[in-house]
């Protein structure tokens, strides 16, 4: 046994042999009405999806908008609970032991979501506070990290709505990091990123892996990003998985570039909104 | 400033009884109207604060970071609550403060010990009923704050915050006794205008924890479910 977690979230003992993730047979289905209609249709946003994952691993999961990927990231985020199926994280079930899993975790989101009238560092003391983590070590550490990413310091003091998309990003990949996850969950990251940023980004996610002994699932719906980070990428179309395997695998066997891949998994009709 | 329209609004409804000739019937009268005004302030807030915030983060999307922190749901809710009670205090001394400025009143007779017993008492059914209502912001990020507001309207008619219940109508009477207002209200009054001491109220106060012991563990139970609820059908997302 040994412990894993942040140095001041109370750690939780992991089995080193454990898997990082281990999803069986996961289904989430929603109800869903547009306006105007009066019949509620159901939507297969994830419909049996395996998973393991092991520790320190990059896994991608690429898919066009509306596959399902945000559904699946919430279920792993234990937002979501699944219709069916079961999802262990580093060995414990995240029905049974949510709080457990909880403080293993942590979630970043497409969207960055904050009180926009607060500063970062007032968000960042709100985030980490339920973390228990203690507010001095958390701006030191966030003044760190944002520094890492290129971002100055001074912006932790403005309010949220006053820094530009790729600024707020940033600020929430570091309240994600605050709580030392072991395992990071991204949720497009870098999508509405400059190329700047999004490489600045990119290479921070490289960055974690390897300092932080952190394992990391990451949607995205760019091929480019998918193949630079994860060591295997999942392509996940309709709820399912199509694919799962190192970049250099799937290129071998279902086409010359990720973009072919994606193509030829997907098929060019389909991969547009459902 | 942040709280001047509060300010303003007690001092206004104080006012109303100024309409009165002048004499220990208008003091007692201005009084009543002053106390309502206070309490209501107070009591609003305990009732609205975990709603506020709940809807406020709701809106933000930052409720699925809250919710997804490594935190039981009755500490999370316990530090609002805490907060609500903090900030009601101080925003309900700053217009006390005020209105004794502003009116003169002359509280010689009043039993100061046993407003404050019954204050501090009917905070607790008062948290719990906005751990109820804030199931509803959690279940509806559109409708639920409203929703919020018409149970403290009916709250607010059928209380006798600024009248005494039984001038209200027959059909809707029946409602004062449920609300934990009513009492406080009643008790405070009693307190205040009329000298009544912390023996006389002991009743009352207990009556009103007891109540809240019934209420608080019933919030937190619907709330639970409320939550339940959400993580089942996906309605905390915001987008994304
Ligand atoms: N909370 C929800 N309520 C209703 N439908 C949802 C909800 N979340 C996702 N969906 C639907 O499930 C499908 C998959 O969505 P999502 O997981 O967000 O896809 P992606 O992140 O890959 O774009 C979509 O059709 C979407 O409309
Ligand atoms: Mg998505």
């Amino acid at each position: 046994m040994s412990i894993a977690g942040a140095e001041f979230v109370r750690p939780v003992p992991v089995d080193p042999q454990a898997l990082a993730l281990c999803a069986v047979g996961v289904h989430k289905s929603f109800r869903e009405r547009e306006s105007g209609e009066h019949q509620w249709r159901r939507v297969d946003a994830v419909s049996g999806i395996d998973l393991a994952v092991p520790r320190g691993e990059i896994l991608g999961i690429l898919g066009p908008n509306g596959s399902g990927k945000s559904t699946l990231i919430r279920i792993l985020a234990t937002l979501l609970v699944p219709d069916r199926g079961s999802v262990e994280v580093f060995g414990y079930d995240i029905g049974r032991h949510r709080l457990l899993v909880r403080r293993l975790i942590n979630r970043v989101s497409v969207e960055a979501s904050f009180f926009k009238k607060l500063t970062a560092e007032e968000n960042l003391a709100y985030a980490t506070g339920l973390y228990g983590v203690p507010n001095r070590q958390a701006q030191a550490m966030a003044r760190e990290i944002l520094e890492r990413l290129g971002m100055p310091a001074k912006k932790l003091r403005v309010p949220l709505e006053q820094l530009s998309r790729g600024q707020q990003q940033k600020v929430a990949i570091a309240r994600a990091l605050l709580t030392s996850p072991t395992l990071m969950l991204l949720d497009e990251p870098t999508t509405g990123l400059d190329p700047k940023s999004r490489r600045e980004v990119q290479q921070f996610i490289l960055d974690v892996r390897q300092r932080h002994d952190a394992t990391i699932v990451i949607c995205t719906h760019d091929m480019d990003e998918a193949e630079r980070l994860c060591d295997r990428v999942a392509i996940i179309n309709r709820g399912r998985f199509e694919a799962v395997g190192p970049p250099q695998e799937l290129k071998a066997r279902h086409g010359a570039t990720m973009e072919a891949v994606f193509f030829t998994l997907i098929g060019e009709s389909t991969a547009e909104e459902r | 400033m942040f709280w001047f329209y509060n300010v303003i609004n007690t001092l206004t409804i104080g006012l109303i009884g100024f309409s009165m000739p002048a004499g220990p019937a208008r003091n007692r009268m201005v009084l009543y109207l002053a106390i309502g005004a206070l309490l209501w302030n107070f009591l609003s807030i305990l009732f609205q604060e975990v709603s506020t915030s709940v809807q406020w983060e709701r809106w933000e999307g930052t409720i699925e970071y809250s919710f997804m922190a490594p935190i039981r749901r009755v500490t999370y809710l316990g530090g609002v609550c805490a907060w609500a009670v903090l900030y009601g205090l101080v925003r309900t001394v700053v217009i006390l403060i005020a209105v004794a400025f502003f009116f003169h009143i002359n509280l010689a007779g009043a039993d100061l010990a046993g407003a404050a017993m019954v204050l501090v008492a009917s905070s607790v059914p008062f948290i719990g009923l906005g751990l109820v209502a804030a199931v509803l912001p959690l279940l509806s990020t559109e409708r639920g704050a409203q929703a919020t507001q018409v149970i403290q309207g009916v709250l607010l008619l059928v209380s006798g915050v600024y009248y005494p219940v039984r001038v209200l109508p027959e059909w809707i009477r029946w409602a004062a006794v449920l609300s934990p207002a009513t009492y406080t209200l009643d008790a405070v009054r009693k307190a205040l205008l009329s000298g009544a001491s912390v023996t006389s109220l002991f009743g009352v106060s207990l009556g009103l924890l007891a109540s809240g012991v019934v209420l608080i563990p019933l919030g937190l139970g619907i709330f639970t479910l409320a939550e339940r609820h959400a993580m089942r059908t996906g309605s905390l997302k915001r987008n994304g």
